[in-house]
């Protein structure tokens, strides 16, 4: 479960993320849409720990995170938009580093590393160094890091970016079925698809506010027109769609 | 598409280095927060160094000045020395440098598909080489060259005189380091950063060995093994090496100071400057585009869990999974990435050239005081110091800067920040330790001390150790340079430097607090008076305290840091 009560970030007069009230339960994918710079990425570092909000807080599985950080923090899985990992750590030596940081090992944290980059199509790199991945390899190696200790809740920014359709689709599989054991999933993408058909409620973040939070029905009621997630999500931030391609390519 | 197509004028070498300009405008010390207080230690630690070297000089040059004859031909001698010196770190720096501003840096994927000339690109990456490798060199040289135009009345041209010989003394040695590391990343197949560093580290060790053997410092240090004052005035007259710039800087220099300049040396050095980086540019015209290619190529692939990864992962089970693991990953990342295990050769010749020094003075025999023998295991300490002062900036300064792009996941993770940086504290400090330990006492066995002056060193380097490997890791934190391409440029950036000369000043206070009683004390022990214990506690115990002091201090301050870290 994720609380997140008048959460707010300022950096300097600019406030990024602006008095946020959110409950995420057990049991639930939630998604996180905005445009770019809309406060998402912010918000979910905050959520993982990584940076300090100017005011408000945070639970994870009912802990305070500024209160007891590191209890709130064993609760948690964080996989970032931009995969980088350590260079110099072989795929194996990286999950096994990533179930010590929760102070986990033994042969079941081996057997879990080598079923999770399995299902990633990574077992034939297990011994390589991370050097040599393609970016989508770095960015299902992190994926598998966050599953390592069973987390309760996990954080996820742009799962999407760089995977092949195939791993795409197991990942899918892998949130569904995580949330259906109960756990929790909070997830920002651009991809409205994902969200659209993966996602048990979405918030529209805009201007570090949100917009607009609920299932994709409440979110067609609210925006009075409805269709798909790209109009609703169009007609929510204001973004201005009608600005002909032509004009802008003979601009 | 357009029939015909006129060939588009080339960005100008200002517009393509305008993005380096803004950058800096913007952020000269980095885009954080507390900028004001890192700015004020930064000056008053440089104010104290810069203050520091000059005194130091100015006084020797006033001692110089007083002797008759070979005054003026001492301090051409000791100038020519720094070059000497300057123009091989400079080399250095500048293969190291290249590397990433040639090949790694972030921007050339943009400025290599843009329709940027190989001149303007060679300019534009050569400028930028020189300013990131000579900056500190200029920081370091600055004091020097004011005490040299103070002490000698250079008038108000002298400036225009230094600069007008530094600056070629800058370009040449980048030229040539650029057309280096151009060659090694057409040599080398892939991204094989591991071999053009090590044979770079190779290269080095071998230099350093050569200068030395071309100063020949200890026929210097020996006048009386001269047959003749003519003998060791014709030495000190015949130029080190005539055909290095180093030479041709220092004899400009002082030639104007003496009064009567010579244009030979400037001739030199700006017709050689020329000369370089024309033929630098069309080495880069002939070689780049393929050298760049082969430089994308991707990294190593294969490693092997080696027995010793084993044996200590065992050897740390009893302190914990975290503990461990976070152990075990230091190692591996140090030992897989070559520009840092391969400093480690670097290092070894700066060990062996120093203890080979310490065998040869003149210390047995007839003139062989007992201040002068008491006196040598204190330089032995400073210098040692300085030693661990260098591979502390060398290995464990960049740790926290290493650490920059996967910080997320140690944020995220419940890992104390206290946990992390301990464990970069120990790991960095034992090594540390046992090589100063060793040099220490091999040296002071060299040295022939006495019991007193042996237990005084293990104990006073011991403490040092500790002391320098924490202003190490607080400075690191402090200055962290998050973004860089290259592990061997941490070392050389700007909170590099102002560890340097912390260290040096931390050394400095605990060679002066436990000097002065310990000559009382060996004296009184000596003459068998009464040995006053008094002098000896406080002295001890006021170095042990500073020691401590810095030990703690900068990890506390460094804890702090990395908790507000927003990364």
């Amino acid at each position: 479960m994720i609380e997140l009560k008048n959460l707010t970030k300022k950096y300097g007069s600019f406030t990024a993320v602006d008095s946020i009230d959110l409950s995420v339960p057990d049991g639930e994918l939630f998604g996180f849409l905005g445009p770019n710079g809309a406060g998402k990425t912010t918000t979910l570092r905050m959520i993982a720990g990584i940076l300090q909000p100017t005011a408000g807080s945070i639970h994870l599985a009912g802990i305070d995170l500024s209160e007891n950080p590191l209890a709130a923090k064993a609760k948690l899985g964080f996989i970032p938009d931009r995969p980088f990992i350590y260079d110099k750590l072989t795929g194996a030596e990286f999950l096994r580093f990533v179930a010590g940081l929760y102070g986990q090992d033994g042969e079941k944290v081996e057997h879990r590393g080598r079923e999770l980059m399995a299902l990633f199509d990574l077992d034939a790199w297990a011994d390589e160094l991370v050097e040599s991945y393609s970016h989508g390899m770095r960015q299902k190696l992190i994926i598998s890091s966050a599953f390592m200790h069973r987390p309760d809740v996990i954080v996820v920014d742009e799962p999407m970016v760089g995977l092949d359709p195939k791993a795409a689709r197991i990942l899918k599989d892998l949130f569904r079925e995580y949330v259906r054991r109960g756990h929790t999933i909070m997830m920002s993408t651009h991809t409205l698809e994902v969200a659209e058909t993966l996602c048990d409620r979405i918030a529209i973040i805009q201007n570090g506010k949100i917009r607009a939070v609920g299932t994709i029905d409440d979110l067609r009621a609210e925006s009075t027109g409805g269709g798909g997630l790209e109009e609703i999500f169009l007609k929510l931030t204001g973004e201005r769609a009608a600005r002909v391609a032509m004009e802008v390519l003979d601009a | 598409m357009h029939s015909h197509t006129k060939p588009l004028p080339s960005p100008s070498l200002l517009h393509v280095l305008s993005p380096k300009f803004i950058s800096a405008g913007a952020r000269p010390l980095g885009k954080t927060e507390n900028r004001s207080g890192r700015l004020i230690l930064f000056v008053t630690v440089g104010g104290v160094f810069w203050l520091f070297v000059f005194g130091l000089l100015y006084r020797l040059l006033k001692y110089f000045r007083g002797i008759p004859e070979i005054g003026a031909l001492l301090a051409a001698k000791l100038l020519g020395l720094m070059f000497i010196s300057l123009f091989g770190i400079l080399i250095l720096s500048n293969v190291v440098t290249a590397l990433s501003s040639f090949f790694l840096a972030k921007d050339l994927d943009l400025l290599v598909a843009a329709p940027v000339d190989w001149l303007r690109l060679y300019g534009a990456k050569l400028l930028e080489t020189t300013a990131h490798s000579s900056w500190m060199v200029v920081l370091v040289a600055t004091p020097v060259l004011t005490a040299y135009g103070i002490s000698y009345q250079g008038g108000f041209l002298y400036p225009l005189i230094a600069i007008a010989a530094v600056i070629p003394f800058l370009f040449i040695p980048a030229a040539i380091g650029s057309a280096v590391t151009l060659i090694l990343v057409n040599i080398f197949p892939a991204r094989r950063t591991r071999d053009i560093l090590s044979v770079i580290a190779v290269l080095a060790a071998a230099g350093v060995v050569l200068m030395f053997r071309l100063v020949r410092p200890e026929r210097l240090a020996r006048p009386e093994g001269f047959r003749s004052l003519v003998e060791f005035i014709s030495l000190l007259r015949t130029p080190t090496s005539p055909w290095m710039p180093n030479e041709w800087v220092a004899q400009g220099i002082m030639s104007w100071l003496r009064k009567s300049p010579e244009i030979l040396p400037f001739y030199l050095l700006w017709s050689t400057a020329a000369v370089v980086i024309v033929f630098g540019a069309l080495l880069h015209r002939w070689l780049y585009t393929r050298g760049f290619s082969k430089s994308q190529e991707s990294g190593e692939r294969w490693v092997r869990q080696g027995s010793i990864g084993r044996l200590v992962a065992r050897a740390l089970t009893p302190w914990g999974v975290m503990r461990r693991e976070l152990v075990l990953k230091e190692m591996r990342l140090f030992f897989r990435d070559t520009t840092q295990w391969s400093q480690l050769i670097l290092l070894a010749v700066l060990v062996v050239v120093y203890v080979f020094n310490i065998k040869f003075l003149p210390l047995r025999g007839e003139g062989v005081t007992f201040f002068l023998a008491n006196v040598i295991p204190f330089v032995n300490l400073i210098l040692s110091g300085f030693v661990l002062a260098s591979i502390a900036a060398r290995f464990i300064f960049p740790g926290i800067s290493l650490e920059g792009r996967t910080l997320w996941l140690l944020r995220s993770s419940p890992l104390e920040m206290r946990q992390l940086l301990w464990s970069k504290f120990w790991v960095g400090t034992i090594p540390l330790l046992v090589l100063a330990l060793i040099l220490v006492f091999v040296t002071d066995v060299l040295l022939q001390v006495s019991g007193f002056m042996m237990a005084v060193s293990i104990f006073t380097i011991t403490m040092m150790t500790f002391a320098i490997a924490g202003l190490a890791l607080g400075f690191g934190a402090l200055f962290p340079k998050f973004n860089t391409e290259n592990a061997a440029q941490i070392p050389t950036s700007f909170g590099g430097l102002v560890l340097m000369m912390a260290s040096v000043t931390l050394i400095g206070i605990v060679i002066v607090l436990e000097a002065r009683p310990v000559y009382e004390y060996a004296g009184s022990v000596l003459f068998k008076t009464d040995p006053s214990t008094w002098g000896l506690v406080l002295g001890f115990g006021g170095a042990t305290l500073v020691c401590l002091a810095a030990t703690f201090v900068p990890i506390q301050i460094a804890v702090k840091r990395m908790k507000e870290l927003e990364r």
